[in-house]
This record gives structure tokens, sequence and C-alpha cells, in this order.
């Protein structure tokens, strides 16, 4: 790879031990992906929840914290991904102190480095949203394809220690997404039925996600009758990413490097895959139902926007979650503080429900969450969601937002 | 049959051999694994129930989203990773999570690794070298 002076000079240790980790990490990567040289970032997004980094990553960022200022610094503006633990809620939620604890050390650490505390992935919601061509080291997935796909930016999936080393750094391996030659449609598929709500939207990510099964394929999706909204894309990107570890697609006449076939497709666009009701309609079925009895119900992944927190709200108006039940609802803190000034807090409150802020379901310990709280049968509006915890010991359920509130309050579906 | 060499394209990490675990599916440390057991836990998978540890695990694809690349790191401090990660296809999350955690991965192989390398065989992945030998 080609490095320029500041590269070189990190590299060497004159800007810092944690500089010089960082960029040889991001060397061994940019030259598994043939990257040629760096590009610049403006800002990072880390995921760094105390799940996933374990002992070994918090005593790896309380390392980094012990450094002098000018070596432990950030070089950009970053912030962070959801994190493992809501400390005004653990222990309702019977989490292990020493799960909170972890957090309390992993967050003094990250504030030592500059972080800004944000705990989302919506942050192009609530926080900066990209811009057009803007080069990034996102490291959610749904933020990633979000920025990628509806913003028209530039990121890879930056793991957690790889946006760490990008916020040291403040530059990327050059490859993958920030390529003009990595962002051509690779796959076509055609939607015969606009989906209806959130969770068919997730359903169809989730359905292009699997068939376009790796990284580095772009599907393009055609058909789509009427601009979708925010929430609906962010559903969509999310199971996406989620299904088929994509991070970028391209939606005809929405996005904005498809306005047509001809701009998204080097040579004749492949046949299309079909994507129908009945295909939506499948997806649903192979989870099943919880008929006899439902243990939890979830909102999250991504978390829920201003908007979405007031349609929960709307239907939980005047009704009681089941005794037997429990419903989470899991937003950004900012969006927290706007439920509480316009009301919605309170109502959602007052049915029995958990709103839970800085967090999302499937990094908060899942496994240990279900065990300590009984919890097995769940049912989500989230395709993505219902994808991961699977493995963390639930039997999960797809179901639209209506029909989640209805499990949560009749304690079965 | 005598040794077998298969290239690959250059990986991240040192020099590594164990026991290969091979299987025609995806891999996410989050979505598929109990990593206190050291065990696939995720009903569906192909190697639901088997160890990984120490494993040279073979794999189709990446999958899933980005905590792989804190985990492994996590669970190679425990001593609960596997030896090595081969991949058909990788993404750039296992790329980074092995130079992170200092763990062989490799991907993109002249052969469909899932089929040219068996559960049971001897392997020594070279990432530097992208170089691959069944014993």
């Amino acid at each position: 790879m080609r490095l320029d002076d500041t590269e070189e000079a990190m590299r060497a240790g004159r800007m810092g031990a944690a500089r010089r980790a960082a960029i040889e990490q991001q060397i061994q990567v940019g030259m598994t992906f043939d990257a040629e040289d760096f590009v610049q970032v403006s800002q990072v997004h880390l995921m760094a929840d105390t799940e996933s980094l374990g002992e070994s990553g918090v005593e790896y960022l309380e390392a980094i914290a012990a450094l002098p200022g000018e070596e432990r610094r950030v070089r950009v503006p970053t912030i962070t991904d959801p994190r493992g633990i809501d400390l005004c809620a653990y222990r309702k939620l019977k989490q292990a102190e020493r799960f909170a604890e972890l957090e309390r050390r992993a967050i003094a650490a990250l504030r030592a480095l500059g972080i800004l505390m944000t705990d989302t992935c919506i942050n192009y919601q609530t926080i900066l949203p990209p811009v057009h061509g803007e080069h990034l080291a996102f490291g959610d997935t749904g933020s990633t394809i979000y920025a990628n796909s509806v913003c028209g930016a530039r990121s890879n999936f930056e793991g957690g220690p790889a946006a760490l080393a990008a916020a040291l750094t403040g530059r990327v391996p050059r490859y993958g997404c920030h390529l003009d030659g990595g962002r051509r449609g690779t796959h076509l598929f055609e939607v015969k039925e606009r989906p209806g709500s959130l969770s068919d939207w997730g359903a169809l990510g989730a359905l292009i996600g699997r068939s376009a099964g790796s990284y580095w394929t772009v599907p393009v999706v055609a058909g789509i009758d009427g601009t979708p909204t925010s929430d609906e894309l962010k559903h969509f990107g999310a199971a996406l990413a989620s299904y088929g570890s994509v991070p970028l697609f391209h939606m005809l006449g929405v996005t904005p490097e498809a306005p047509d076939l001809a701009s998204v497709f080097d040579h004749q666009p492949p046949e299309p895959q079909i994507i129908g009701r009945a295909d939506l309609d499948g997806f649903y079925a192979a989870f099943g139902r919880h008929e006899d009895r439902v243990d939890v119900v979830v909102f999250a992944a991504p978390q829920l926007s201003i908007v979405e927190m007031q349609e929960v709200a709307r239907l939980l108006e005047g009704q009681q979650v089941h005794r037997q039940t429990a419903l989470l609802i899991a937003t950004s803190p900012e969006n927290k503080s706007a439920c509480d000034r316009l009301g919605l807090t309170e109502t959602i409150e007052s049915s029995g429900a958990m709103l839970l802020k800085g967090v999302c379901f499937y990094q908060m310990y899942a496994r240990e969450l279900g065990e300590a709280n009984g919890w097995q049968r769940l049912v989500s509006n989230s395709a993505k969601l219902v994808n991961i915890v699977s493995g963390y010991g639930y039997r999960p359920v797809l179901a639209t937002t209506e029909a989640c509130i209805e499990a949560a309050v009749n304690g079965r579906m | 049959m005598g040794e077998r060499r298969i290239k690959g394209h250059m990986g991240v990490g040192p020099k590594a051999s164990g026991i290969a675990l091979v299987a025609r599916d995806n891999f996410s440390a989050r979505y598929d694994l109990d990593r206190l057991q050291g065990v696939f836990s995720r009903p569906t998978h192909a190697l639901h129930g088997q160890s990984y540890v120490d494993m040279v695990l073979v794999l189709h694809t990446a999958k899933g989203g980005v905590a792989t690349s804190w985990m492994l790191r996590e669970m190679k401090s425990r001593g609960m990773s596997p030896a090595a990660l081969l991949l058909n296809i990788g993404n750039p999350i296992m790329a980074q999570g092995a130079a992170f955690a200092e763990l062989a991965f490799m991907d993109r192989f002249e052969v469909d690794i899932t089929e040219a390398i068996r559960s049971g065989d001897h392997v020594t992945v070279d990432p530097g070298a992208g170089l691959v030998i069944v014993d």
C-alpha cells in the first residue's frame, strides 16, 4: 500500500503506540483486500458493546485510555453504537452486576479517547446524517448499509477494532464500497408487491440477503411503487445486511446512485429474481407462531425512530401488557429524551412496557438475559432480530408491529 | 493420500495448524456460537452442537454483523477460539477481527475450500504465503 507522510509517521510510531498498532492492523486488512492506499474519513461509528468486547476488549481500551492525551485521542468525530447495558434498567432486567461494572469501565475508557457516547445504531436518523460521496468508517451493518445505499456515502463494514483504528488514524484502507467499481450492481430483484409493514420490509431484505449471499454482491431492487420512508428502508437494509452480509443496495428510482438500470449495471442487467407476496408470507410462516404463550416482545434492531415510538405508544394507549409477558422497546438516548418531553414515555411505561435507551436487545447479553428471566418465546417486528437470537437460545417469531402489541397484551399470538 | 497444497489470497494473522472442521454453511461468531461453551449453538447451523475450539474452521462465507471482529480476540483470550478460519468468501469483519486477534484467516481459494478439505484432515494455514497445506 502507498502511504503518505502522516501514515508513515504513524507506522513509525512517531504519533504514539496506539496509532502505530492501529495503522499496522489497517495495512494488514488493506493488503488482504488489495487496497492501494488509504482514504481519509470524516466520521467514525464504533461498535463496542461489552458482550462483544469481553474482559480482554475492555482491557485493550483501558490500555489506550492510559496513554498521554496526544496519543490516545481520536482524530475524527467518533460516536458509539448501542451499549450492552442500560444502567438505568439492568437491575429490573436481572442483569448481573459484573456486566454493569464492565460497562462502566468501557464507558470511562471510551470517553478518555474523546469518543461521543451516542449509543445508537440509528445515527443516520438522529446524530449526523451521512452525505453523498462522504467517506466514513461505520461500525454497524445497519448504519453502514443505510449510509451507503440511501445517503450515497461510502463505508465498508468497520467492525469494532477496525472502527477504533480508523478513529485513531483518521482513515481506512480504500477498497470495496470506497471504490466506484465496488458499488456497481451484481444482482437484480423485481418486487411484485410493495411491502406493507416494517416487518414486511425486513422480510424483503432478508429474502434478498439470503439470495445475494456475500459481502461483495450489490443487489439492485426494481418495482418499488412509491418512495419508502426512512424507517422502511432502515428495516429493509438492516435485514439485508444481517442475512446477506451485504453493505450496499440500489433501489431504482429511490436511492441516489440508481435513477435507472443503466446507471447501476456495467453491462446488460442480469435476469431479475421475482419476489412476490407469497414469498414474504412464506418467510413469516417459517418462524411459526407462539399460540400458547409469549415470553417477551421486543422492538429493537434497529432502535426505534421517534415516529416508530409514537406508533408503539398509540397502539399501547389504554392497554396493559400481560403479566406473564415482557415488552421491551429500545431507542437512542436522544429519542428517549424526546419521548420524555413529548409524553410518549409515560404512555408506554404506564402499559407496563419497558423503554430502554442506548441499548439493543441482541447486544445486551441476550443469552444470559433470557436465562435470568425465563424467556425463550420471543416475538418481534424486526427481521434482523429474529435472525440473530435463535443462536442465543430463543424461539423467535416475526410479526407486524400491531401483532407484536397484541401478543404483548394477550400474552400469546 | 500425500500432502496437498491449496492456494488462496494472501490472508492475515500468523501461521497455524490444526484439525479441520468443515461445513457448507456460513459464519458469524454472534449469530452461530455459544462462545462460553465453545460450540455452534444456532439450531439450523450445519455444525450445531460441535466444538470449534482449536479447530481449523472451514466454511463457505461470512455473514451477519460486525461483532465477530471483537469476539475472535475475546475467544482467544480465554483459549476458546478456533485455530484458524478459512472461508470461500470472506468479508472485512473477518479480516479485521483476525488481524486484531492475531488469528490465521484466509479466503478466495483456487478451489471450493469446503470441498477440498474434509473434517478431520490435519491442515496448516500460512496466511502470509496465501497457502493451505493438507497433510
